[in-house]
């Protein structure tokens, strides 16, 4: 039994102490599942009530950039599980860079969530007074589209603009569908900043040492939630990119 | 009761499975599969994203390690989850809600 300065007066041994926090954190992500999962059942009930129009909107969002997060996204997860591997085996230095590289691809992550964000922002995609889904048809050269892009764009948005009877409804019901767009991926990308916030704070006390094989829980348990943000976006990716691409 | 250590063979090998379903995923949603079957795209979007969350959770979140407290409350996370997403597309499904 190891008596050192990380075990609280509550424990009896550092072992107790380790399954206590990670069966807390587990109970903090289950509350979790369900936040998000609120809003994947809100996603699915609207896609299937106003289906023409969110696959619409959603093949308006690039796929590339998506699939070039899920990559990254899944890359961090790997580094951060290599993080708790090195404090496991004592590695010190190597717990360090592997914290600052799953920073660093986090960072990435954001930043590319960035350009998405700022693409929305140019084709007037972002709920709001300057909501327009033809903005990009109207105004060709305005959006980042090449021609035979905004060709078949416009011949899809005629098409559904007669199906639903006219422009207010097709603006109306994609707004919801960007709506939900900025709310699932803005929720998860503040995840991400509090998540980066966590591992500033790790990287910070790895530097002096404190993770080792004796001890690591802090290094685990943001691993655990790390998973998690990624988790969920294994299934935004697919639900918000994918399923309405062929 | 000690502490597993999960070697990084596994981890990576787990990395690369996750690439392979992700390019799967993608490659999936470029063909019609609904001309096949009702719904095809989501139902296999949905089923490849599934079993890369379990791979993470049971290998990257150690939940295939762990106590079986533990893996308890893994368990009632998800359990508590298709209660809810169950119940209320169930009624969404049978009441026929005229929410137009």
């Amino acid at each position: 039994m190891h008596r050192t300065g990380e075990l609280s007066g509550q424990f009896q041994t550092l072992e107790q102490q380790k399954e206590s926090a990670t069966l807390g954190m587990w109970i903090f992500l289950s509350t979790e599942i369900l936040f998000f999962g609120g809003l994947f059942l809100t996603y699915t009930i609207n896609r299937h009530t106003y289906t023409d129009v969110f696959s619409f909107s959603s093949r308006t969002i690039k796929l590339s950039w998506g699939a070039i997060n899920t990559v990254v996204l899944i890359g961090s997860s790997l580094t951060m599980a290599m993080s708790v591997w090195s404090a496991q085996v004592g590695r010190k230095k190597l717990v360090t860079f592997f914290l600052v590289a799953t920073l660093v691809l986090g960072t990435v992550f954001l930043g590319i969530k960035g350009i998405e964000y700022h693409d929305k922002f140019v084709e007037h995609h972002v709920p709001g007074l300057n909501f327009d889904m033809y903005y990009c048809t109207n105004n060709p050269g305005a959006c980042n589209l090449s021609p035979e892009d905004l060709a078949k764009e416009k011949v899809e948005l005629d098409e559904l603009t007669k199906k639903m009877g006219g422009e207010n409804s097709v603006n109306a019901n994609s707004q919801l569908f960007f709506s939900l767009y900025f709310g699932m991926t803005g929720l998860h990308a503040l995840h991400m900043i509090i998540g980066a916030a966590l591992l500033l704070w790790l990287i910070k006390q790895s530097m002096s040492g404190r993770f080792a094989a004796q001890y690591n829980t802090p290094v685990e348990n943001v691993g655990l939630y790390w998973h998690f943000v990624d988790i969920v976006w294994i299934y935004l990716f697919p639900l918000l990119y994918l399923i309405d691409r062929h | 009761m000690s502490e597993h250590i999960v070697s990084p063979k596994i981890y990576i090998l787990i990395f690369a499975v996750l690439m392979v379903l992700t390019i799967t995923t993608v490659y999936a949603a470029t063909v019609d599969l609904n001309a096949y079957f009702h719904s095809l795209n989501v139902i296999v979007a949905l089923v490849i994203a599934t079993c890369k969350a379990i791979l993470v959770i049971l290998f990257f979140m150690h939940a295939y390690y762990s106590s079986k407290r533990t893996k308890l409350i893994v368990f009632a996370g998800f359990f508590w989850l298709a209660i809810m997403l169950s119940l209320t597309l169930g009624d969404y499904a049978t009441r026929s809600w005229d929410v137009h």
